[in-house]
């Protein structure tokens, strides 16, 4: 088979980031390549670099042969490298038909659009996948899976000259049901048939075996492996996706975690019972107890941010209860949840997390406002008191209580927001990925603080992309895959291969 | 995905930066000497007074506007607002003049739970459910009035008008008393801080268990107030209740000056200072022009200017979006 | 297949299938068709109660009356699909008018053409400062509306001095002329909604309108030119506008310096009233003009009530306005929660 697009030592760099480093990948014809990494490994950057989004700092592209060189999403896409992204980048309000040949609509000879032609063309072509659909309708009125088809076949089909040498599909079933997967694939061998490279990126191991022919592991920016899937053993391909090497598996691990923690028998903190919400979560149960940090385990799109976020009442819930120290919660309210000592440090710490305008007293103090005011005015004895506490407890390294958030280091805020929390007086925290993106000393910090509320009684929910991190930090594990619970790890049974195993279990 | 947030930071340049933030003010100052130095009869009381009795009904606007703002929204009807207000007042002047300036303000807060209400709870976009007051609020001051201008006699209104204290018209201290009061709510209050905070990353304080809809529904609210105070004042001024003409074109006055004032229209920020400062700076432009012989249509060129060039110096802190 | 998994994809079923649709049907009708049925039972109505409603003459007199907002309407509807907001246009068609009535001592034909170009440039100004300045449309075309006003003003010895056109100009016959017993400018309002319903449902130009309304970032990434496109629209709303405000002058033989204030806020009206989101992305131009004729013929309408107050003209049509978009806001909810 032929290389269609290969990349070679390609690097990128941001602002104080390597987001890329000496990255080589090759795509063939007829080929189905897997690219894997959990958070942070690059894959996006990656496939910005190969798409035009982003000019690569070093390396070459070539492309069917000649050295490239893609100034634009546009280049790209002309030169037949089309690519699919996880959310469906089509317009909803637009029919089934438009949305394919938008910006190449069909014309008469008045130069009108021929809708005549253009339905019998969309029909033609998602016949052609086997996609029995009306093409007049909607886009929006379809299921996901349908508007996945239909983004799918217009990446292929990009226009009567230029066909697609080369389909990125980038998480194209994380919103589909089972069945339509199976469609999916379906299309997905048409177009290996065809002689068309595709890149599909995925965190669902089963798929990736499934369907892909070789596959390339990023870690931290860097090429870890790529060679033949069915070559790699799934146990090997997680735990190079979390950086792990099998043989060191068992060895001490270096965070601040004490794993000396003795969970009494105290009745649960926090029982959270058949979470479910449609596309998300299924059944998810959770218990803590008090001065218990449980972990959830699961890869990246396993269900996880939305098992917290249910639990806070960030996310509506289908069906399913949870209980406070004894009480049930109002669900869908994140006032509710706060009030009942249930708080949730957000994953996205840019966007759902800190007001970078506002300073780092506002930024404490802000859910914690109605007990710090009295007739609605706040108490500025009491602010500031509260809030020199915790930046001296948290050791939040401002230049005053009034620097805005946004000036200081990403450790920093992140401190900033889990004293917003601890402000509420809490009994249960929940804590989404706390150490990411902050340097090794203040994850340090972090760590080791997280440990000490445990042990002065609080329940503790940890989600971390960082593995030892959840083996060491967690005294039970609750593992995920798809939105479910497919493991249930406790005392001793808290070790990395037996998260590591769990992990990698093949589906039903 | 996360290589996306690690994007290049776009950082203001330094001038820029002090622009954004002191501009408004610095324009006064220039302005200010200039006319002091060139402008003939301009340093008089006369004229001092009459420049903040013409700003003081649009000031009074622009602080609910600056609110409403900073939640990310904008209010459109504080015009139609003031007619309503302006309208009902000479209905229950008989009653005494609390109980009718009392009865405009609730009028206003009305409004402003309708608009708050569209916004809040409905979820359509603030301009759009402003709109829809301020096309059919002026009607309905129309209707209220009869379609009338009513002259008004009530001595203890027309004293609010045209009334001093301390040199300075009564009209100018009601307010220099709003602008304190809503700097004093915007910095002091559990409202005010969580007002800053929703206009600054709604999800956030979503997540933060902040009363988000409460919050903006009582945005609205004090927006329609003090829209329907400035009605008040502009009928007292007038000596007459013109629901017709009275609040015209006032929606666009305040938001320029809340623009021009350096509050950012992404939300996150009111500068209650700088909003005064904004309609100060309006005015005296458009006071120094004419004072030249320099006619209203110069003076509208070059507010439409100011403003082009008030969005574009935030522009770049709204992250270039 | 676990049990739980098979009830959910039960549940889908019926999310995806007839019962979503029937409500997607329904909601669809409202949206598109209900300024066209609301119109038809006010015409209905009114021609049943009012003898002197249903005549003529008064259809004659509602169709001139919708053209000039007509004209207008119809660039928003545009502008409007694509996701932005023209607030400009009340200042420009006044301008227009002015301009017109300015031009013509130097022959029809300036008359004609320098409306459009004044209008058209300010136009421009707009697009080019919203599509490649990404400024907020809203904040832009508010400063146009100032500068516009200003440029009116400045052309018209401050507002003081009201030009006439002579009467028998031809571009004047434009505007008061008829032709079939309806005026010029109706039959001008016609054809230039027929070019409308054109382009946008049958070029390119038209769907990528509704592609950067429905989803900038989509209609970007499928190489969409998104900002030539945008600036084109601001473009074509300023002529538009200024059209038909030197229609409106002609008709009226002079350029009144005080029309045009508040126009914007009814051609705004009128769009979302004829089905348009104001989110963009959907919407058609002949709801845009059921939507102009809904809030002419109230107008008549509330006119034929001898004993009802004029001023109840804009409390219907505010209340009409508010009512519409907290049904479409309600629908897409309704539509959102049934999709999650």
């Amino acid at each position: 088979m032929e290389a269609v697009l290969t990349a070679t030592a390609i690097g990128k760099r941001f602002p104080g980031v390597v987001a890329l480093s000496d990255v080589d990948i090759e795509l063939l014809a007829g080929e189905v390549h897997a690219l894997v990494g959990e958070n942070g490994a690059g894959k996006s950057t990656l496939i910005k670099v190969l798409t035009g989004v982003y000019a690569p700092d070093g390396g070459t592209l070539t492309y069917r042969d000649r050295a490239v060189h893609f100034g634009r999403p546009q280049d790209a896409q002309a030169a037949g490298i089309s690519t699919v992204y996880q959310e469906v980048n089509l317009v909803p309000l637009q029919s089934v038909a438009s949305n394919l040949f938008l910006g190449r609509e069909p014309r008469t000879r008045f130069g009108l659009v021929d809708f005549r032609e253009m339905h019998r063309r969309a029909r033609e072509l998602l016949g052609s996948y086997g996609i029995d659909v009306e093409v007049t309708r909607p886009l929006r009125t379809l299921g996901m899976g349908v508007q996945q088809m239909v983004a799918v076949a217009r990446a292929a089909d990009t226009g009567a000259d230029t066909k697609a040498r080369v389909v990125i599909l980038d998480e194209p079933t994380s919103s589909l049901e089972p069945r339509e997967v199976g469609t999916l694939f379906g299309i997905v061998e048409r177009l290996k048939a065809d002689g068309v490279a595709v890149l599909y990126v995925s965190h669902r191991l089963d798929e990736l075996y499934r369907i892909c022919d070789r596959v390339t592991v990023l870690r931290d920016g860097r090429l870890v492996h790529n060679g033949p899937m069915a070559e790699l053993p799934r146990l090997r391909l997680v735990a190079m996706m979390l950086g792990r090497d099998l043989e060191e598996v068992r060895r001490d691990g270096a965070t601040r975690f004490d794993g000396e923690r003795t969970a009494a028998d105290a009745p649960p903190v926090l029982d959270a019972i058949g979470l479910t919400a449609k596309h998300r979560l299924d059944g998810v149960d959770v218990t803590v107890r008090p001065g218990e940090i449980v972990g959830l385990g699961g890869l990246l799109g396993a269900g996880r941010s939305e098992t917290a976020m249910a639990i806070a009442g960030a996310l509506p819930l289908d069906s399913g209860m949870v209980m406070v120290a004894g009480k049930r919660l109002r669900t869908g309210s994140v006032g509710a949840a706060m009030r009942a000592g249930v708080v949730l440090l957000p994953e996205d710490r840019k966007a759902d997390g800190i007001l970078p305008e506002l300073s780092v007293r506002e930024n404490i103090v802000l859910a914690a406002l109605p007990r710090l005011s009295a007739a609605g005015v706040v108490s500025r004895r009491r602010q500031d008191a509260i809030v020199a506490t915790f930046m001296r407890r948290l050791r939040i390294k401002a230049a005053s209580p009034d620097q805005r958030v946004g000036e200081l280091s990403g450790g920093n805020q992140q401190k900033v927001l889990l004293a917003r929390l601890l402000c509420t007086r809490p009994k249960v925290l929940l804590l989404d990925e706390p150490t990411r993106g902050i340097d090794v000393g203040a994850k340090a910090e972090v760590q080791a603080l997280v440990d000490e509320l445990a042990a002065e009684g609080l329940g503790v929910v940890l989600i971390s992309s960082e593995f030892d991190e959840v083996v060491e930090g967690s005294d039970a594990i609750v593992v995920l895959r798809e939105g479910r619970v497919v493991a249930n790890l406790a005392g001793a049974e808290v070790t990395e291969p037996a998260l590591l195993a769990a992990l990698a279990e093949e589906g039903e | 995905m996360a290589e996306a947030t690690v994007a290049p930071p776009r950082r203001t340049t330094g001038t820029r930066a002090w622009l954004r933030d002191n501009g408004v003010y610095a324009a006064i100052v220039v302005l200010l000497v200039y006319d002091l130095a060139f402008t003939e009869n301009f340093a008089t009381l006369a004229n001092l007074d009459t420049q903040l009795v013409q700003v003081a009904p649009i000031l009074i606007v622009a602080l609910g506007m600056a609110l409403v703002i900073g939640t990310e929204g904008v209010d459109l009807s504080v015009g139609s607002v003031m007619a309503i207000a302006a309208a009902i007042l000479p209905l229950y002047l008989g009653y005494g003049i609390a109980a009718a300036i009392g009865l405009a303000l609730v009028a206003g807060a009305l409004c402003g739970l309708l608009n708050g209400t569209l916004v809040a709870v409905v979820g359509i976009q603030p301009i759009v459910a402003t709109l829809a007051l301020l096309v059919g609020g002026r009607g309905l001051a129309l209707v209220f009035a009869n379609g009338q201008l009513k002259d008004i006699r009530n001595a203890d209104l027309l004293r609010l008008g045209s009334g001093t204290l301390l040199g300075l018209p009564l009209v100018v201290w009601i307010a220099a008393a709003l602008a304190v009061l809503v700097w004093l709510l915007v910095r002091y209050t559990t409202f005010g801080r969580q007002l800053v905070a929703v206009g600054g990353n709604r999800s956030a304080s979503m997540l933060a268990g902040l009363p988000v809809r409460r919050v903006l529904m009582l945005t609205y609210v004090a927006s329609g107030v003090l829209a329907a105070i400035a009605g008040v004042v502009a009928t007292a001024r007038l000596t007459a209740s013109d629901p017709s003409a009275i609040g015209s074109l006032y929606e666009l006055a305040a938001i320029t000056a809340v623009v021009v004032g350096g509050t950012p229209l992404s939300g996150g920020r009111v500068r209650v200072l700088g909003t005064v400062a904004g309609a100060l700076l309006m005015q005296l432009i458009t006071a120094t022009l004419i004072k030249h012989d320099l006619p209203d249509s110069t003076a509208q060129i070059v507010q439409a200017a100011i403003i082009v060039v008030a969005v574009y110096l935030q522009r770049t802190k709204a992250g270039g979006r | 297949m676990t049990a739980t998994e098979q009830a959910h994809t039960l549940e889908d079923a019926a999310a995806h299938g007839a019962g979503t649709t029937r409500a997607e049907w329904l909601a669809a009708l409202v949206q598109r068709r209900g300024s066209i049925v609301v119109l038809a039972l006010v015409v209905l109505v009114a021609s049943f109660s009012f003898d002197s409603f249903a005549t003529v003459g008064n259809a004659q007199n509602v169709a001139i009356q919708s053209s000039f907002l007509a004209i207008v309407a119809l660039g928003m509807t545009f502008v409007i699909i694509s996701g932005g907001i023209d607030l400009s246009v009340g200042s420009v068609y006044a301008l227009g008018g002015v301009l017109a009535a300015w031009g013509i001592q130097y022959g029809s034909l300036v008359g004609l053409l320098l409306p459009l170009v004044v209008c058209g440039a300010i136009g421009l100004l707009n697009g080019a400062l919203v599509a490649y300045g990404r400024l907020a449309p809203f904040i832009v075309t508010l400063a146009t509306l100032l500068g516009a006003r200003g440029l009116l003003l400045a052309i018209t010895d401050e507002g003081s001095t009201t030009r006439l056109m002579p009467r028998d100009d031809w571009l004047t016959e434009v505007g008061q002329g008829t032709f079939l017993g309806l005026g010029i400018p109706v039959w001008i309002t016609v054809v230039l909604f027929a070019i409308g319903v054109l382009v946008l449902q049958r070029t390119r130009f038209g769907h990528a309108t509704f592609a950067i309304g429905g989803s900038r970032e989509a209609a970007t990434l499928m190489g969409l030119p998104v900002a030539r496109n945008t600036m084109l629209l601001y473009v074509a709303s300023g002529l538009l506008a200024g059209l038909a405000g030197a229609l409106a002058a002609a008709y009226s033989a002079s350029g009144v310096t005080i029309v045009g204030e508040g126009l914007e806020l009814e051609a705004i009206a009128a769009v979302v009233i004829g089905g348009t989101l104001l989110t963009g992305g959907a919407g058609t131009v002949g709801g845009t003009l059921a939507g102009v004729l809904l809030l002419r013929v109230i107008q008549n309408v509330i006119n034929q009530i001898g004993t009802l107050s004029s001023h109840y003209q804009s409390v219907v049509s505010g209340a009409f306005l508010a009512l519409v978009v907290a049904v479409q806001a309600y629908l897409s909810r309704a539509y959102l929660r049934g999709r999650r």
